[in-house]
């Protein structure tokens, strides 16, 4: 498959992680971004070829697991109480509540459907009208310019029954927070590079120069990774903090202009809670003014949560999350906290760093 | 290695949905992966259990006069009922005829109940049954008995197909995970996944550049081929529900054995890898319908493989791990040279986000 096995090739794979490890001085700790990275970096072992010049911290890049629990309740209760049909990504659906994941919800009778893009649920509410249609959008810039797109086609077409429910949250601001920490671990960042494909580069200058803290968006095969790795080491060393481009066949500095002025069109940026962090601020989207009536949240005024959903005390997923912590050393890991029964958000998703580590290291690893 | 394996590692959880605890049924019970596992585990094993269950097999071997019994049933529920490649009466017979395969065995006659939805075209449903009976013509075992029920429009899917199949095994064939030995080679009879991501293809309404085809067929043919030539066979799966990474579990445990597997070795087509590689599918989770594992002792590979490949439905075998002493899970020597434990995922593979 061309441009997937060039990035997969073992030789080059391993001439990168041997170029890691002898121009490593001392043991950096490098925190990859995105979910997407932590599941290439897992599933190939790359951070076993990389040790132990380079630790790997796994950072808060799973949109789907810090949505919030408020929303996922409001979701299934919409699909359960309202009569609506509720549409979202596949991995969301088995992302639990308080009362379980949206599979459950389908099992209580609600109308719960996997889409593969924001434009089929909209095109279902066309078809289905005037039975309501909500749209669980989720996702990081990457996906924000698929919802938009279904937003800007449900309103030109003057549907009355399609709504979003928007979970959407932006990377950057959570880089920011995890970067300024007074106890960061984090040496260097590798950027999520299908966010930078959207977004451009320009937005982590500022903290990467503020931070002094190297940024480097990076692709998501293990040549990619071991590539982003190797400049953020070579920056390391040298004492430069700069952002760097490694995903140079689909990142261009300014993004794509056409998707950011989509999403612009439609969501404003917003405060937004994480699922495991809390607020942070500027850290999501919201529906624009003239886009409200798609809102879920006001269509459903009555399928708020009637109160607030808590996390559980002994869950330390926040400082997980920003990289202080690691999953094993969490003293609810493999005990209290398992990807059955996840106590916080990292182990919420497959996709998340405890539920990452518990699935390829096991519990063992618990202390 | 012990023959009645510790049971804790197939509870082991490896994805949030916590399924059991809904009280109800959810969709990923069926799926052939952890949830499915934990449900016959915990509520089908224990109201189950006998001596003819406990091997943990394709089918039941049964003694009898002048011979051994091979039994098996299977419901099938794809959607859609017409895929590329086959349909649901096909894979029916093929899912079916294919399990007695594993136990070495060769089919005598078939039974199939129909379970049909008010409302269903009876246009769908001829095409449907002639495509079964000639399935079972091809494999020359007739359908023997059968049974049709009808229920309410909105209480089925269209239509339901049970089926159940008696063979005969032959001299002293003995086929099963017990026998499964430290040091035996892994081979799959060709490239994995063609079922699941054609009907995956079809249902999620996506389309490829190159369509991709089930992989249904009845393997009794090419399974003859390799126990003739290596009679010594320790154990045969198909890997349908579940796929490849589900079987592999499922020896592990009945082995008491750590498999290893070569990630680079698993034959997939390049359409399934690029399916995959859009979905965020993992090949060695999508269904297969006319493969098998083969384990076989180190010394005899070489001749199962050539005989495998002897057979067209077996061109593509390939040698894809080994068995080795340790606890009872799966690893996956990674195209990089790392090692990484196999974990069962959760229920119907779903796209991910992103």
């Amino acid at each position: 498959m061309r441009l997937v096995d060039e990035y997969r090739d073992p030789a080059l794979a391993h001439a990168l992680a041997t170029a890691v490890v002898r121009r490593a001085t001392r043991r950096w700790t490098v925190m990859e971004v995105c979910g997407g990275q932590t599941h290439a970096i897992v599933e190939h072992g790359l951070d076993q070829l990389v040790a132990p010049a380079v630790e790997l911290l796994h950072g808060p890049g799973c949109p789907v697991c810090v949505t919030p629990l408020e929303t996922l309740d409001r979701a299934a209760s919409i699909a359960e109480e309202a009569g609506a049909i509720v549409c979202s990504f596949g991995d969301m659906l088995r992302v639990p509540g308080s009362r379980g994941d949206l599979f459950a919800a389908r099992a209580r009778g609600g109308d719960v459907r996997v889409v593969a893009t924001p434009l089929d649920a909209a095109r279902l509410a066309e078809r289905i009208a005037p039975q309501p249609v909500v749209f669980l959008a989720v996702g990081f810039e990457t996906t924000a310019p698929a919802a938009a797109a279904a937003a800007r086609w449900a309103l030109a077409r003057g549907l009355a029954n399609f709504f979003l429910l928007v979970a959407h949250v932006r990377v950057p601001p959570a880089l920011e927070a995890i970067a300024a920490a007074p106890d960061a671990r984090v040496h260097a960042f590798l950027a999520a590079g299908h966010v930078c494909t959207v977004m451009g580069t320009a937005e982590y200058e500022s903290i990467a120069a503020r931070h002094r803290v190297p940024i480097v968006a990076t692709g998501f095969e293990p040549v990619d990774i071991l590539e982003g790795l190797a400049l953020a080491v070579a920056q390391l060393e040298d004492g430069a903090a700069r952002v760097e481009n490694q995903y140079r066949r689909a990142v261009r500095p300014e993004g794509n202009p056409a998707a950011r002025a989509l999403v612009d069109e439609v969501f404003a940026v917003a405060d937004r809670p994480w699922r495991g962090i809390g607020l942070v601020p500027r850290g999501g989207l919201v529906l624009r003014d003239r886009y409200r009536a798609l809102d879920a949240e006001q269509a459903f005024p009555a399928c708020a949560a009637r109160e607030p959903a808590r996390e559980p005390e002994a869950c330390r997923a926040a400082d997980v999350l920003r990289g202080a912590l690691r999953p094993p050393a969490c003293p609810a890991f493999g005990r209290g906290c398992t990807p059955e029964h996840p106590l916080g958000a990292p182990m919420v998703s497959p996709e998340g760093a405890c539920a990452a580590y518990f699935r390829w290291r096991g519990a063992e690893e618990a202390p | 290695m012990n023959d009645r394996p510790d049971l804790t590692g197939l509870l082991a959880p490896s994805c949030p949905a916590p399924a059991a605890e809904t009280g109800r049924v959810t969709l990923p019970h069926g799926a052939g992966a952890g949830a499915s596992a934990r449900l016959f585990e915990t509520l089908l094993w224990p109201r189950l259990a006998n001596d003819l269950l406990a091997p943990r097999h394709d089918g039941a071997v049964l003694g009898a006069a002048g011979g051994r019994l091979a039994f098996t049933t299977d419901g099938f529920v794809v959607s859609p009922l017409v895929f590329p490649g086959g349909d649901i009466g096909s894979l029916a017979v093929h899912g079916t005829l294919n399990d007695l395969a594993m136990c070495g065995a060769r089919p005598l006659a078939l039974s199939c109940a129909l379970i049909l939805e008010e409302g269903l075209p009876l246009a769908t449903l001829a095409g449907v049954v002639d495509s079964l009976a000639r399935a079972a013509a091809d494999a020359g075992v007739p359908v023997a008995t059968g049974d049709t029920k009808v229920v309410e429009r909105g209480k089925g899917d269209g239509l339901f197909v049970t089926t159940a199949a008696v063979g005969l095994v032959p001299g002293a064939r003995e086929l099963g995970p017990g026998r499964v030995r430290e040091g035996d080679a892994v081979l799959a009879s060709g490239p994995i996944g063609c079922h699941g991501a054609a009907v995956l293809s079809v249902r999620e309404g996506l389309h490829f550049e190159s369509e991709i085809m089930s992989d249904s067929a009845w393997i009794g043919p090419m399974v003859e081929a390799l126990l003739e030539a290596v009679p010594g066979t320790r154990c045969l799966r198909d890997p349908t529900r579940g796929g490849l990474g589900a079987v592999l579990h499922e020896i592990a445990r009945g082995a008491g054995a750590e498999l290893e597997i070569d990630e680079a070795a698993v034959p997939v087509d390049a359409p399934v890898r690029a399916a995959c590689e859009l979905l965020g599918l993992d090949p060695l989770f999508l269904a297969s319908e006319g493969r098998c594992v083969a384990f076989v002792a180190e010394a005899d590979a070489e001749r199962a493989l050539a005989a495998l490949r002897s057979h067209p439905l077996g061109r593509g075998a390939a040698r894809i791990g080994r068995v080795r002493a340790g606890a009872p899970r799966v690893v996956v020597r990674t195209r990089m040279g790392a090692r990484r434990l196999l974990v069962l995922p959760e229920g119907e593979p779903l796209p991910r986000i992103c």
